[in-house]
């Protein structure tokens, strides 16, 4: 068997009585652009941080490049770039000397890739990490991550703060490196990114994955944005869900037998229709967080 | 190394301030001594009969009009204390920090085994208390060169080693406190010292508490007890030593298993 870039059995971290992740199972292929989605709190971050280390797990098994995470954390994390969602540095400190010193702590010589990076993202490496905007820490953070041209990218929230001009840069970069042969596990709340950026994603909620597949099938579903003029009382569509009435417009989703919805609609006083796709975000918000039913 | 140099980096201005800080105010009492000499013959039997006050501080033994006394007594209080409160926040500062300021998670996603981590910044940790130390000792030397006193190497030699123990003992104890903590713990490094001086001066005014002179590192570094002995206390620093070596066991056990914040 191939081993994955990242590989997740039963995957169990509890603080204490509370729940950060619980019997969490995944498996990300070498060279895939995956996409981990989940609201606060759904248990992202203490799945990245139980990967890479910082913290142990309470039960079950982790692999990261095929090697155990509690045993080869070392020899994981030379291999391994990490952007976290929180960048701190440490102060007095400039970008230079920052970035030079995550560079030493790799033993590497990093300074080719490390200037190319700061071009590319406009980060000027005379100033103090302290005096940085939280979006100017980020790319700190990000050159940090992706100068040793690790095989493995854990990316946790990383584009807050980004503009959408540095954000587009960043990604393309993302791109390149994925195209030669690195695996990208970006984990975000911005399902726009996911959709566009990712093949697969795993949807986590309340530490399980609750839904795992490419992009395109979690967001290809039978559900549709149904909006309509007219009117409508939400009892008439028990299934529907997400429903908005404003100004005589009514829109809800819906996710059960079509007939039955053309049924309900032909009996009402209906002036306009529309029946869409809806993109993943309404999706993953309304199906998979709910009750946790697959749409 | 990288990180060693790293820590020292991050340290040398806090150091230097303490250094210089605990070393002029040795060199300003000792350019005061010439001074207070010729009036200390008579001030010298008053400080030594002020009952439990001068057992407290040790001048019932030392002659305060002699350089050594003086020293002894003067040196204890400055170097003492500001040695001790420095050890004190060097040490609870270097594990808790890096969370506390939120870079113990890049620190700790570069190749570093957790045990690597902990050397360095003991060492790191090591090395400023023995800068500190071998600076203020070269002032004070300096110093009474200067005043045209005859400089007692014995005596001030081991005065200033064993303050400089004294300051490893409560640097390595803070230390193994440092990695139960997450937030920082300058109050209970700083509460610590206090306490532990204390400590020694109630050991001094009764000799019921005399164990607590075993307990507290003020207790191999009391002046007036080395100076009368012309040498430090085994027995005392033994203890200091197992103390020392408990709080660094106890920082490698917790820290190699601790879930970073």
């Amino acid at each position: 068997m191939e081993s994955k870039a990242i590989f997740a059995d039963n995957l169990t971290k509890y603080y204490g009585k509370a729940r950060g992740i619980d019997g969490l199972d995944l498996a990300v292929a070498p060279g895939e652009f995956f996409g981990f989605i989940g609201p606060n709190g759904a248990g992202k971050s203490t799945t990245i941080r139980t990967l890479l280390g910082l913290i142990s797990p309470t039960a079950g098994k982790g692999q990261v490049l095929g090697m155990d995470i509690v045993r080869n954390k070392k020899a994981i994390l030379e291999r391994v770039g990490y952007l976290p969602s929180d960048t701190a540095f440490y102060n007095g400190m400039k970008v230079r000397d920052m970035l030079k010193l995550s560079a030493d702590l790799r033993r590497k010589d990093c300074g080719a890739v490390s200037a190319e990076l700061c071009e590319r993202l406009q980060l000027d490496r005379d100033r103090k990490v302290e005096d940085l905007s939280f979006g100017n820490r980020k790319k700190v953070g990000i050159v940090c991550a992706l100068q040793h041209e690790p095989e493995l990218l854990i990316l946790d929230e990383p584009t807050g703060g980004l503009d959408p001009l540095m954000q587009h840069e960043f990604f393309s970069i993302l791109q390149e490196r994925n195209q030669k042969g690195t695996t990208v596990f970006l984990s975000s709340h911005i399902l726009s990114e996911i959709q566009r950026y990712c093949s697969r994603a795993a949807v986590i909620r309340e530490g399980k994955i609750i839904a795992c597949d490419s992009v395109e099938k979690l967001a290809k579903t039978g559900a549709r944005r149904v909006t309509l003029r007219g009117s409508l009382k939400p009892d008439a569509l028990p299934e529907a869900r997400d429903w908005k009435e404003t100004d005589g417009t009514v829109s809800f989703l819906y996710n059960d037998e079509m007939n039955q919805l053309v049924r309900t609609l032909a009996a009402a006083d209906i002036r306009e229709l529309t029946v869409a796709e809806p993109d993943l975000e309404e999706i993953v918000l309304h199906f998979y967080e709910k009750g946790g039913d697959q749409a | 190394m990288t990180l060693i140099r790293h820590e020292l980096k991050q340290a040398w201005k806090a150091l230097l301030i303490w250094t210089l800080s605990i070393g002029a105010f040795i060199v300003i009492c000792l350019f005061m001594y010439p001074e207070m000499k010729s009036q200390m013959n008579s001030i010298s039997s008053i400080f030594s009969s002020m009952g439990m006050f001068s057992s407290a501080f040790g001048l019932d033994t030392l002659d305060f009009g002699s350089l050594k006394g003086f020293y002894g007594i003067e040196c204890g209080n400055i170097l003492g204390i500001g040695g001790a409160l420095f050890a004190a926040l060097i040490g609870i500062a270097a594990l808790a920090n890096e969370e506390k300021n939120g870079t113990a998670e890049f620190l700790l996603t570069h190749p570093l085994r957790r045990t690597e981590i902990i050397t360095a910044k003991l060492i790191s940790v090591l090395i400023q208390i023995l800068i500190l130390n071998v600076v203020v000792w070269l002032m004070a030397v300096g110093s009474i060169a200067v005043i045209g006193e005859p400089v007692p190497w014995k005596e001030i030699t081991l005065l200033h080693t064993a303050y400089f123990l004294l300051q490893v003992e409560l640097a390595c104890v803070c230390f193994g406190i440092s990695a139960f903590l997450w937030k920082g713990g300058i109050g209970i490094g700083l509460g610590l010292a206090i306490a532990l001086y204390f400590m020694n001066i109630i050991g001094n005014l009764t000799s019921k508490a005399d164990v607590l002179k075993y307990i507290t590192p003020f207790g191999y570094a009391d002046g007036s007890e080395i100076f009368n002995k012309g040498a430090l206390d085994g027995c005392k620093l033994l203890i200091g030593l197992a103390v020392s070596l408990i709080g660094v066991a106890l920082a490698y056990w917790k820290y190699n298993k601790k879930d970073i914040r």
